[in-house]
């Protein structure tokens, strides 16, 4: 079956199916409220609590003392769209989610930064297509 | 089933031979008539604004998969699926049977996983002189066995000792083995690895919810008797009503009718109601017996509104193509196949070795890696092609020698996540208070699933459960923990459907696929976008280099999906070969 067919097929089999409530569908959301939440709960299984990141086969990057933290728009990047083996958490994680991780991020784990991102700030960095998939229990 | 079919035709007074056709019927075309009624209903249904556990969100699409299977069968809801092009059926063809090899041709090959040890195995075959670098110290990869005895250290330096008694095991990755998966079926019968059958659906599991039945977990075949005798009411009163006029033949209706009374275990009267009919579904209040004890109770059918609110329809009869029986499982765990492959190859197997640098020119490959034990200078390996089952979550951070598309395609494949925990427990509670030999149950709790053994029933002694198995945030939630927090909590979601769990508590296991230190991740989180984009760039041939394993395939995370990748990688790179 070709990916068009494929395609085809999803656009008509939501539509027959199921209407409009589709289209909000994401890959599920955090309900964490505060930044140190998001990070303690979802960012430091990857980044470690130390914010020191991990190595084996790969790395994880540490996100203390570092330097591409001062601009506050490269982690809002990074969350929203995910880079390499990191996965995007934009379409699990609302704006203001997003603002105040960043802002933790950039103010704990061994970095000062002062300026603050703003909840305003983190929609126009969202990439513009739908990036969400559904989650499917493997094998 | 045809048994059951049979004697329904009895009591409606139709010679069994009638039962035979009806039950041909029903397993054919009749199956799709039920998905396009049930349809209807499901629009009826979202016109009532059915509303589940969680009153905010609107209805998905796993539920509305889940109610299709419930209301019309697996086979409607496999329809269905296949349509949204979500179950795979694998396109295994029998062996590869590659030949001819050009004298003195080698290969190198990255990974001792499913896709690797294929690629090495048949490769080998084809005359081909083959190595295999592996970074672990066992073959296998993500088919793999946690054992007693093991020790298992994950990314942040969290290690484990595992506890478990002989024999037991958590298997952290894949689980099962469904029948149609038979790249896997096929090398494992090869490998002369003994199967058993895996249990993924069990009647008399449990479907669990906090906020529902006051939190009181419900037989699994309750749930799914009443839903299918409610839904079988529901559609026999349209039918009766002449509300489907327009869609089914006056004639077709009687056969309709019959048939909802059948698969709902209605009354005479088309009602699905406390009695014989509806207990010989869902299971008596008191079983019939012998002597003079022997007269039977039925049992009181959950009420429709309560099953709707309930939510706990979601996973009653919700079995997607590859969750339906047969499914396999290796006996001793799923890791016996990584073992077992990893032997017969042990020749060109070379461990511990750390791959950091992958070039190609036109004479060939090489490939830098160091020895994780003894370190030292890095070593290089040359030959003249390259199969990379590196996950890309990886080998996006190892420097490689490819086209902007391929490294492009490597570098926006991230990995989906996903945590179990195993929990062994001084005795099976679970068989010997409960009656639950394998099967799954399903919760809302943070762990989601628990999963019984489907080996060693009625054994004496310990046992492990499978006390957590997580998905999406849930999993992230799980991967945030320390190990011992999420065998602590698992432990907590557990006696909260076994409340016995906690006195029989003797030790746990567990695997959060994001700290496992060589995938950084479970699978292949591909989205229809990112297949859209970058998956054919991702399986191309490139110069020399192939990549193959699960993320280069459409069965992302099972390993029929790294096997089918593989064979068809080679099969590629062969004749790239032959014609170079």
């Amino acid at each position: 079956m070709t990916t068009h067919r494929l395609a085809a097929g999803l656009t008509l089999g939501l539509a027959a199916l199921a209407g409009p409530a589709f289209a909000q569908r994401n890959a599920g959301g955090y309900a964490e409220a505060t930044g140190e939440a998001i990070y303690k709960n979802v960012c430091q299984g990857c980044h470690m609590p130390d914010g020191k990141g991990a190595q084996g086969a790969g790395v994880y990057p540490a996100l203390a003392s570092d330097k591409r933290l001062a601009a506050k728009g490269y982690p809002t990047l990074v969350i929203v769209r995910g880079q390499k083996a990191m996965p995007e958490f934009g379409s699990g994680l609302s704006d203001m989610q997003v603002a105040a991780v960043v802002n933790y991020v950039r103010s704990h784990l061994g970095n000062d930064y002062r300026d603050v991102m703003t909840t305003e700030e983190v929609a126009p960095l969202r990439p513009k297509s739908g990036v969400g998939g559904e989650v499917k229990p493997p094998g | 089933m045809a048994v059951e079919q049979s004697r329904a035709a009895r009591k409606l007074g139709v010679w069994p031979i009638a039962g035979r056709a009806w039950t041909a019927c029903v397993d054919n075309g009749f199956r799709r008539f039920l998905g396009f009624l049930c349809r209807r209903v499901v629009r009826r249904f979202r016109g009532a604004q059915i509303v589940a556990d969680d009153n905010r969100r609107p209805m998905s699409r796993r539920d509305l998969f889940s109610l299709i299977g419930t209301v019309a069968g697996s086979a409607a809801m496999f329809e269905a699926m296949n349509s949204l092009a979500y179950a795979g059926e694998s396109s295994y063809a029998g062996p590869v049977g590659l030949s001819g090899a050009p004298k003195g041709a080698t290969v190198l090959i990255l990974g001792a996983g499913w896709a690797g040890m294929v690629s090495a195995y048949e490769l080998q075959k084809a005359g081909y002189k083959v190595k295999v670098l592996e970074y672990q110290d066992r073959p296998g990869g993500r088919n793999w066995s946690l054992y007693g005895g093991d020790s298992y250290t994950e990314l942040g330096g969290f290690k484990q000792d595992i506890g478990f008694d002989k024999g037991a095991y958590l298997n952290p990755g894949p689980w099962r083995i469904p029948y149609h998966h038979q790249g896997v079926l096929s090398y494992a019968k090869m490998l002369g690895v003994a199967m058993e059958p895996f249990v993924q659906i069990n009647f008399n599991a449990y479907v669990h919810s906090t906020k529902a039945f006051g939190g009181k977990p419900q037989r699994f075949r309750h749930l799914q008797a009443d839903f299918n005798g409610h839904v079988a009411e529901l559609l026999s009163k349209s039918t009766r009503q002449n509300a489907l006029d327009g869609a089914v033949t006056k004639e077709d209706q009687e056969i309709l009718l019959q048939a909802l009374r059948s698969w709902g275990a209605l009354d005479a009267n088309y009602r699905y109601v406390k009695g014989d009919t509806s207990s010989n579904r869902r299971g008596y209040e008191r079983d019939p017996g012998g002597g003079l004890t022997s007269v039977p109770t039925p049992s009181d059918p959950i009420g429709l509104q309560d099953l709707l609110r309930s939510g706990l329809w979601r996973q009653v009869g919700a079995n997607g193509y590859e969750t339906q029986h047969s499914i396999f499982q290796p006996v001793g765990g799923m890791g016996m196949i990584g073992k077992a492959f990893g032997a017969k190859l042990k020749d060109v197997i070379q461990y511990n070795s750390k791959v950091i640098d992958i070039k190609q020119d036109t004479a060939g490959v090489a490939v830098s890696y160091v020895d994780t034990r003894k370190g030292g200078a890095p070593v290089t390996a040359t030959a003249d092609w390259l199969v990379c089952t590196i996950p890309v979550s990886v080998l996006s951070q190892i420097p490689i020698t490819v086209g902007p598309k391929l490294k492009t395609a490597i570098e926006h494949l991230s990995y989906s996540s996903s945590a179990k925990v195993g929990l062994q427990f001084k005795r099976r509670f679970w068989e010997e208070d409960e009656q639950i030999y394998g099967g799954i149950t399903y919760t809302d709790q943070p762990n989601g699933t628990i999963g019984y053994p489907a080996t060693g029933y009625f054994s004496p002694g310990k046992a492990v459960l499978l006390g957590a198995y997580t998905f999406g945030p849930g999993a992230m939630h799980y991967t945030s923990m320390p190990p011992e927090e999420r065998i602590k909590k698992t432990l907590e979601y557990v006696s909260k459907v076994h409340p016995q769990a906690i006195k029989e508590f003797d030790c746990g296991a567990t695997v959060a696929w994001h700290r496992v230190p060589w995938t950084l991740g479970c699978a292949g989180a591909w989205t229809e976008d990112l297949r859209a984009q970058y998956y054919d760039d991702m399986c191309a041939v490139d110069g020399r280099i192939v990549l193959a394993g699960e993320h280069c395939s459409r069965i992302p995370a099972w390993q029929e999906g790294a096997v089918l990748s593989a064979l068809d990688a080679i099969r590629r790179l062969h004749q790239r070969a032959l014609a170079a």
